[in-house]
């Protein structure tokens, strides 16, 4: 495919003249580098509230993003405009970070090779609404008909899909069609006259609608969601101090995104602002553990054909038998330290300036039957799901909320217990890890990460793990 | 920005919904500019300049709704718009709740509420940038510790909100804003903290000196070094007010209309009953001239106002935009708030907790052995049971002063025992953005440490 049939070529009838053209604006003022993201999304929402279709919206939003970076600054402007004219004054504005006359010699445009990791025919973006609302409605019913204590339930569906092209100054010039749909269900439950207790699940992926009729069904998330409200009601208080802790597969891998992904990401280290920084080929936890952030597994949430900087996406091992191997790199970071793209240069729209990123990252499965795992516990706390989870870079101190866990006593699961925060330090938790499963899980496809104020979609995975030492934030 | 046509396109758009077949229409257009420098290491880093704009539309066929939006302004793309929100209304639900608010509950706050002040625009780059340095500078000079910045940064943000309904209302208003922050590391062996400050304002004459933000935000990135994890113990949690202003966005979720007529938070059907200790009183306030939370209508064309939330200890008020309004059988408190488009959510005006008498000193003076908080992390609250559990940082208060840093601790609790057992509430009320509390102290809470 070329330029000419290609989304933007299309119906924008931009040509490669055109974006050579933009490229030298933006390098007129003798910027060492530049490129150009191109960006159509198109985004639909239904959310269902007491049995009712309270709201369902659609939109279209595109535009172009310019950056030129000279040195190490980095120059940005973006338009919501696509003619010619509003691009070049764009261009023209990033190309001010850089002051005299042009001086990098451009190659010329060459499209990159073309894989897709979500051969997705129809996008959920693109089918009738009727039969997304009918996927609400059926989780809603689930929900509802799970246990007489369940009283409300929300559903809320989202879909989109991007097209984007990237053209940059060193050649470049890739486009990528980028589906993604997400279910969501909260369910509250009471019994007796006591407090209500709510539940959470959702899913989804670079998926085709087919994933939520034959993979997993709105059922299968509502089913999940109830049964956390009701196991809520019988919950004790958390408790509180340093406890061994017992982490289920699959989500609970938010961990690693929060204890060592985000502090593995190269803009803090060239920054030495990382509590990782300057330790690459040290031992930063125990020999189990193997972390990798994956963007090429197929139809997951965080995977991508490229990275939002036009670079192919790769498996990158951050930490191997507990030795720290490498940095996650954005196109800037990999120019200042000379070391090569991760292909993690990720950016929530065209308005927004690319930085190193993670996409699915999760730890390898060890060799450890999970019931033996929880067996050798005398006394701990059995984390199976997480809500939302923070890092201070700097400091290394991460936090997670258990949404769902149960007090361990001796080696056996007993009472579920309340919601409670944990928190550890990055390069040092990860060195109590005493057991890995052999069972690695990714999760069902939620989750969503935040970093100077940029959204983007993100997996995390993980076997079961046993972490010696952890503090457990209850109040018993 | 444009001084172009776009309230007539607002209005132009509800009449096109219209005759397309909605019974009634609301858009909104939002138009912008951003402007970001930032610098590192006393260079420049980063400038970001640019401009958007999106209108959105919703519209009620009968008692159902669709919403569309778009940032393609052409003809074609707003006939798209509307076409794709009258293709909504198909498939959602009747809902016998749904409407545009009464005709008598329009308006708009007349006079300047000093959103919008003209020398934000005004200032040249090379100014903007030499204010960022200034304050990262002053960040990097402070101490030798100080030896590593995320850097410092000046933003403004300019911006014009217009929106029209089919009964009738239309209103515009414009906003200005502009920050200036730092973000200095500071190091001692093996122990490095960051920290940051800021100051935030509609003008560029109303932000605090570069040189006393990079210095404060230094202060509080060098207490924190050394900082242990003490024993899990139970004792008095005091909030600095950068902190103690989180209580006040939980306190927020939990009376929300959204949230009460789900039944999801732990103050439904609480009205009128004591919440809290008598010493809290919380109002939201949406008009006072000049504040980040203040507007001269929310989201569905209503005056903003001010409503009492607590008021010494009693909770009075829920917060409502007009359809959780009817559906708990009341009026709606201008609270209405969304994004481009959609159906309204509700968002607070400038919500904050009267101050106090005691000083912030007098109420750490007060405490022979508890934890000052001076940052929070993590999202461990629900507002459905009040269970709170958040991961923290501070310093340790010993016989009456703050003696020693502390983090990886966690502080816990439940907000429905911490609102009761507010012990002192300080006079330092000071508004930096939207949500204003000043220092407050609860009687006993969990910390998890080692």
């Amino acid at each position: 495919m070329g330029l000419s049939e290609s989304f933007f070529g299309e119906r924008f009838n931009i040509t490669e003249r055109d974006l050579e053209r933009y490229l030298d604006e933006a390098l007129s003022r003798g910027g060492n580098y530049a490129d150009l993201y191109f960006e159509y999304l198109a985004t639909s929402n239904i959310s269902m509230d007491e049995s009712i279709v309270k709201s369902a919206t659609q939109g279209v939003s595109l535009g172009i993003g310019v950056r030129v970076i000279s040195g190490e600054r980095t120059g940005y402007a973006y338009s919501d405009d696509l003619s010619p004219e509003k691009i070049l004054k764009a261009a023209g504005v990033a190309a001010c970070i850089a002051a005299g006359p042009a001086q990098v010699e451009k190659s010329p445009l060459q499209e990159g090779p073309r894989r897709n990791l979500y051969p997705v025919i129809t996008a959920p973006t693109e089918t009738a609404f009727a039969e997304r609302v009918e996927l609400v409605k059926r989780a809603d019913k689930c929900a509802r008909g799970y246990d007489p204590r369940i009283f409300q339930a929300q559903i809320s569906y989202a879909d989109n899909l991007r097209h984007v092209m990237i053209a940059t100054s060193e050649g470049v010039l890739n486009f990528d069609r980028q589906p993604m749909a997400r279910i969501n269900v909260r369910a509250l439950a009471k019994q007796d006259g006591g407090p209500p207790q709510s539940g959470h699940a959702g899913g989804g992926g670079r998926v085709g609608l087919e994933f939520f009729l034959n993979e997993k069904t709105p059922e299968h998330f509502a089913t999940e969601a109830a049964r956390q409200a009701i196991v809520q009601l019988d919950a004790i208080e958390a408790p509180a101090g340093e406890l061994t802790v017992v982490l289920g597969p699959g989500w609970p891998g938010i961990l690693l995104h929060e204890a060592v992904g985000h502090g593995l990401e190269a803009d803090f280290n060239r920054k030495g602002t990382s509590a990782f920084s300057g330790r690459i080929g040290q031992k930063v936890a125990s020999p189990l553990v193997t972390v990798v952030d994956d963007g090429t597994i197929r139809n997951r949430r965080g995977s991508l054909n490229l990275d939002d900087e036009g670079a192919v996406t790769q498996r990158n091992v951050l930490i191997e038998g507990g030795i720290l191997r490498g940095y996650l790199q954005d196109k800037l970071s990999s120019r200042i330290t000379r070391a090569p793209q991760t292909g993690s240069g990720r950016r929530e729209s065209y308005a927004h300036i690319p930085m190193p990123r993670m996409t699915n990252t999760f730890m390898m499965a060890g060799e450890t039957d999970p019931s033996d795992i929880i067996r050798s516990v005398p006394k701990g706390l059995y984390c199976a799901n997480f809500g939302g989870g923070q890092v201070d870079i700097t400091s290394g101190n991460f936090v997670f909320s258990a949404s769902e866990s149960y007090l361990i006593e001796d080696g056996k699961l007993t009472r579920p217990v309340r919601n409670a925060t944990l928190i550890g330090n990055g390069p040092e938790s990860l060195q109590h890890v005493s057991m890995v499963g052999n069972n690695l899980e990714l999760d069902e496809g939620m989750g969503i990460c935040g970093k100077e104020g940029q959204s983007v979609p993100v997996g995390v995975g993980m076997p079961t793990i046993k972490i010696d030492k952890m503090t457990v934030g209850g109040t018993a | 920005m444009s001084e172009n046509h776009l309230p007539e396109l607002a209005a132009d758009i509800v009449k096109q919904a219209q005759a397309a077949g909605a019974t009634d229409a609301e858009c909104s257009i939002s138009e912008g500019e951003e402007f970001s420098a930032s610098v590192r290491m006393r260079e420049l880093e980063t400038l970001k300049e640019a401009g958007s704009r999106a209108v959105g539309l919703r519209i009620l066929i009968g008692k159902r709704t669709g919403s569309a939006y778009t940032s393609d302004f052409t003809p074609d793309g707003i006939r798209l718009m509307v076409q794709q929100a009258i293709e909504l209304a198909e498939v959602t639900t009747e809902d016998p709740h749904l409407g545009l608010p009464d005709p008598s509950e329009f308006g708009s706050i007349p006079g300047d509420l000093g959103l919008y002040c003209p020398d934000v625009a005004e200032i040249e780059t090379p100014f903007k940038i030499s204010l960022a340095k200034e304050a990262e500078a002053a960040a990097l000079d402070a101490d030798p510790r100080i030896a590593n910045s995320e850097g410092g940064s000046f933003d403004t943000n300019l911006s014009r909100t217009i929106f029209a309904n089919s009964r009738g209302f239309a209103g515009e208003y414009r906003s200005s804003s502009c920050s200036l922050s730092a973000v200095p590391v500071a190091r001692q062996g093996d122990s490095m903290e960051r920290d940051y400050w800021y100051s935030l304002a509609r003008s560029f004459s109303g932000l605090e000196k570069p040189a006393d933000i990079g210095r404060i935000a230094a202060q509080r990135a060098v207490r924190r070094l050394g900082a242990v994890k003490v024993e899990t113990q139970k004792v008095p949690v005091i909030f600095e007010p950068r902190t103690a202003r989180s209580l006040l966005g939980n306190i927020f979720e939990a009376v929300h209309g959204e949230s009460i007529y789900r039944q999801a938070s732990f103050l439904t059907g609480k009205l009128g009953e004591k919440v809290a200790a008598e010493k809290l009183t919380v109002i939201d306030d949406g008009t006072i001239p000049g504040l980040f939370g203040t507007s001269p209508f929310d989201d569905e064309g209503v005056p903003t106002r001010r409503t009492v939330v607590i008021e010494k200890g009693v909770l009075k008020n829920y917060l409502m935009n007009t359809y959780t309004a009817r559906k708990l059988g009341m009026k709606t408190t201008g609270n209405a708030a969304r994004g481009i488009t959609g159906n309204a959510g509700i968002g607070h005006g400038n919500l904050f907790m009267e101050a106090g008498e005691k000083s912030p000193e007098e109420i750490i003076r007060s405490v022979a052995n508890g934890f000052y908080v001076t940052e929070l992390m993590g999202f461990g609250i629900n507002i459905v049971t009040g269970d709170y559990s958040r991961g923290a940082t501070g310093l340790w208060i010993r016989n009456g002063e703050l003696a020693f840093a502390v983090s990886e601790v966690t502080i816990a609790g439940n907000l429905i025992n911490m609102l009761q057992d507010l012990e002192y509430i300080g006079s330092d009320l000071e508004f930096r953005g939207s949500t204003a509390a000043p220092t407050l102290c609860i009687r006993e809470m969990t910390v998890g440490g080692r």
